[in-house]
């Protein structure tokens, strides 16, 4: 982590917590590590129950929720996440293009909505908006 | 159905008609003509029968009376006086004053010696005991002839009647005038060519009759026996056809031969014939004009319909073809999207690392990155092409506004403008001023348009035109946008497979295949319709329909 190598270095106590849920374990591995390595302080789970068993040990400002997974799906989590914890934001992100999808999600109170396969210059931009708008809240 | 059904069913449609409509006329117009001829026959023959039964009377008196007078001669004076020729010369005078049908008076005793003469022949020395007449007048006591040529040498008939006296038989006998009778026998002909005449038993005939010589074959049937009443027959002979009418007379073994021309007589009829024939000819020429019309009225209505259902079934086929493939899209999508978005991290992450001095100080670190660049790169290719898959696929609900289209398709114009002039391609605008607006989405309506300016242009290459005409169609009432270019065109091959998803004529990277399926479900969306004409070597045209009012 040096600043030469033009990564964005964010101070550990103001860093986002954030969480990934997705059910796809490669991508919330990888995802995990590039967020870390951007300053953001982040954990993984691979379904909506995990996500929400690990929310209730621990504080987390941003969740990045799969829309798609099996059991529990991202709509259903994103519920449960806004009844429990209503300062935390949730940005969706899903595989399956449906606009109607991301209009419920957008309606139960998702902070954003990404499709996949989406560059990480826009999660990390999107998870910071998301951090200051649970800042204000 | 193809042509030929149809060619099939017109002639179908054709015969039934036909056979329905001209096998009743044809049969009416035979049968009233046939029972009009049967009738007509009846009476024309009805007709001649009472004429010659009428004729055989007048006949028949004249004999009677010409019997009746001889013998009142005969028996009102005495052989003495007969004998005289000056005294029969007196009575054929005083009769033939009223009369001239007896020519001359003979009295003849037993012995066939005329006793006396009257009349212009120098007969008075003939002898008739030989004469055929003269036995038979001494067994009948009244004798008429036939028609004989006689001592004279020329036709004749003589009547003669019996007078018995002292003991002795007399005969008295008379000549009479053949032009009188033959002149009684055609009197009152029936028509221009009518005839009527005498024959006797042998067929001999007994009076001239009006018209040369007769066949006797004319009356041959009828002088088998003798019958009571008259017969009819008809008769032809070449080109001649006549009604025989034949009757035995009662004073006399001789037949009434009555003979009618058989066109004077059924005048009526045929003129009947040609008005039924007329008729019926102009009945069967305006039933077969009439079924002629009316089936190709049916057979081109038809051919209407068939195409107007094979267009909808193709229209069905496409959009149905369209759903299935818009969920199969979305489920690819989604599988694919996942695995895209793993790659996509890992590459990340790969560049990430490449950050690190340790890597940085490879040789390969040039390879690394140019390898990761290639990834990413592919990655958001691949990504693309899903995301217009998944576009096509949405389900989204136009949001409709009152446009301009003019305004829409000039404004997606102006996109293009540095492409058109980079390529010296010339737009020209057809746009009619005074559209109405119509309730549509904007920006979808951009969409289409958008994609039919890059086909018309990628079609062109370089130098040529593009027309873009607007106007109202008339036939539905829809707003029309058309989009012609002077391209090369496109094959029927190719023709019939625009619309399908994923197909392209464009160069692997350049064309997704998408853009036409996705205008083809805007459009249809949007309640309108979409639909082309191309010609190899002339250029392709693609014409868009849009409601007025958006449909809800």
């Amino acid at each position: 982590m040096s600043e030469k190598n033009g990564v964005q270095i964010v101070p550990v106590h103001a860093g986002p917590r954030v969480l990934v849920v997705d059910d796809e374990q490669d991508f919330v591995e990888t995802l995990v590590k590039r967020l870390e390595r951007r300053g953001f302080e982040v954990s993984g789970v691979g379904s909506g129950q995990e996500a929400l068993l690990l929310l209730g040990k621990e504080r987390f400002d941003v969740v990045i929720l799969d829309v798609m997974m099996p059991g529990m799906d991202g709509i259903e989590t994103l519920r449960e996440i806004k009844l429990g914890w209503p300062k935390t934001q949730v940005i969706l992100l899903s595989g399956h293009g449906g606009e109607e999808m991301g209009m419920r999600g957008m309606a139960y109170g998702a902070y954003s909505y990404l499709l996949k396969p989406v560059s990480l210059k826009i999660v990390v931009e999107t998870a910071y908006m998301a951090f200051e708008e649970s800042g204000l809240r | 159905m193809s042509v030929f059904g149809l060619k099939d069913l017109g002639t179908k449609i054709a015969i039934t008609a036909l056979g329905f409509s001209l096998i009743p006329l044809i049969a009416l117009g035979v049968t009233m003509y046939s029972m009009f001829s049967s009738t007509y026959h009846s009476k024309v023959q009805a007709n001649i029968a009472t004429l010659a039964e009428n004729k055989r009377q007048g006949i028949d008196l004249f004999l009677r009376e010409q019997v009746s007078q001889l013998r009142t001669l005969a028996y009102s004076h005495t052989i003495e006086d007969l004998s005289s020729p000056e005294t029969l010369e007196n009575i054929l005078t005083t009769m033939q004053l009223s009369s001239k049908t007896f020519i001359d008076l003979g009295l003849i005793n037993e012995e066939g010696v005329h006793v006396s003469y009257s009349g212009p022949y120098n007969l008075s020395q003939a002898n008739y005991k030989n004469e055929t007449w003269f036995n038979q007048v001494m067994v009948r006591k009244i004798y008429v002839s036939d028609v004989f040529e006689g001592f004279r040498g020329f036709p004749h008939m003589i009547i003669a009647v019996t007078k018995q006296e002292k003991g002795r038989v007399w005969i008295l006998r008379a000549t009479i005038d053949s032009d009188i009778f033959d002149s009684l026998v055609r009197w009152l002909q029936l028509g221009d060519l009518g005839d009527a005449y005498l024959v006797n038993r042998a067929g001999e005939l007994q009076t001239r009759p009006r018209f040369g010589n007769k066949s006797r074959e004319i009356y041959a049937s009828f002088l088998g026996g003798n019958f009571s009443g008259a017969k009819i027959k008809e008769f032809e002979d070449g080109n001649k056809k006549i009604f025989v009418g034949g009757i035995w007379l009662e004073e006399k073994d001789w037949l009434l031969v009555i003979e009618e021309d058989m066109r004077g007589e059924l005048k009526p009829l045929f003129k009947t014939q040609a008005a039924t024939w007329g008729v019926m000819g102009s009945g069967v020429a305006i039933i077969i004009i009439g079924t002629l019309m009316i089936t190709r009225m049916i057979v081109s209505q038809q051919e209407r319909t068939s195409r107007q259902q094979a267009q909808l079934n193709e229209e069905l086929i496409q959009s149905s073809k369209m759903a299935a493939l818009g969920k199969l899209a979305a489920g690819v999508a989604h599988e694919v999207n996942n695995p895209l978005a793993v790659i996509r991290e890992k590459a990340g992450w790969m560049r990430d690392l490449l950050e690190e001095e340790d890597v940085k100080a490879s040789p390969n670190f040039q390879e690394f990155e140019d390898a990761v660049n290639k990834i990413e790169q592919h990655v958001e290719r691949a990504g693309n092409v899903v995301h217009r898959m998944l576009g096509f696929a949405r389900r989204m609900e136009p949001v409709c506004n009152d446009l301009f289209i003019n305004d829409v398709i000039k404004q997606t114009a102006a996109f293009l403008d540095n492409e058109v002039k980079f390529r010296n391609i010339e737009m020209v605008w057809k746009l009619a001023p005074d559209l109405p607006t119509i309730q549509s989405d904007a920006s979808q309506i951009q969409q289409v348009i958008l994609n039919l300016f890059n086909n018309a242009i990628d079609a062109i290459g370089r130098n040529g035109h593009i027309t873009v005409t607007t106007g109202v169609d008339a036939a539905s009432k829809m707003l029309s946008i058309v989009i012609r270019d002077d391209g090369p065109g496109m094959d029927k091959e190719v023709q019939g497979r625009i619309f399908d998803p994923f197909f392209t004529t464009k160069k692997v990277g350049e064309g997704t295949g998408l853009g036409l399926s996705i205008s083809y479900s805007i459009i249809s969306k949007l309640g309108g319709s979409i639909r082309f004409e191309s010609e190899v070597g002339k250029g392709t045209e693609f014409t868009i329909l849009l409601p007025v009012k958006h449909h809800e």
